[in-house]
């Protein structure tokens, strides 16, 4: 995975990265309350955490699910648009990835956040197009009119 | 390109904050 020179790089750009290993730090591991490997979590600049997931991803899933947790970091922070373009990004860049109806969900969550009252049944809408068979469509659903 | 991984986390909290970058935590038991 880390070897991998997109993940690297995204990682460079994008994060402090620490890593722990269980033989060395099992205190942090109870701290985070991270009870498998690998476990991956992401915080945000005040530390608060934003996104977790456990368990191997190839490269492409892997680095979703990162720039997934930048857009919850974002959104966490109320910062409605950056965590709309993020999550859109996710969508753009990751469409075939299981991080893409998620962002697709936030991403219309982020924009009707930021004052369009439209953007709930637009997203709606784009989920009978999109990523009709997941459980964000379904989530979606119930914005449709 | 190498990741530049560090150990401790509260140093790295520390960095976040002043930076204004995201955290990265990596559990793992990788063998060392």
């Amino acid at each position: 995975m880390y070897p991998n020179d997109r993940v690297a790089a995204f990682i460079g750009e994008n994060f402090i990265p620490v890593k722990i290993h269980i033989k060395d730090q099992p205190e942090t591991f109870k701290r985070f309350r991270a009870q498998w490997t690998p476990t991956l979590v992401i915080l945000d600049r005040d530390g608060v955490e934003r996104h977790r997931f456990e368990g191997f991803l190839p490269v492409t899933d892997f680095l979703s699910q990162l720039a997934l947790g930048l857009a919850h970091a974002a959104f966490g922070r109320e910062q409605w648009r950056e965590a709309e373009e993020r999550y859109r990004a996710v969508v753009r860049d990751f469409p075939t990835t299981d991080a893409a109806p998620e962002a697709l969900y936030w991403a219309g969550v982020s924009r009707y956040k930021g004052g369009d009252q439209t953007a709930l049944a637009d997203t709606a809408k784009r989920f009978q197009a999109a990523y009709p068979a997941t459980t964000w469509a379904k989530k979606a659903s119930v914005w449709a009119h | 390109m190498a990741i530049s991984w560090r150990k401790d986390v509260d140093a790295a909290l520390a960095e976040a904050k002043a930076s204004g970058r995201a955290l990265l935590l990596d559990f793992n038991a990788a063998p060392m």
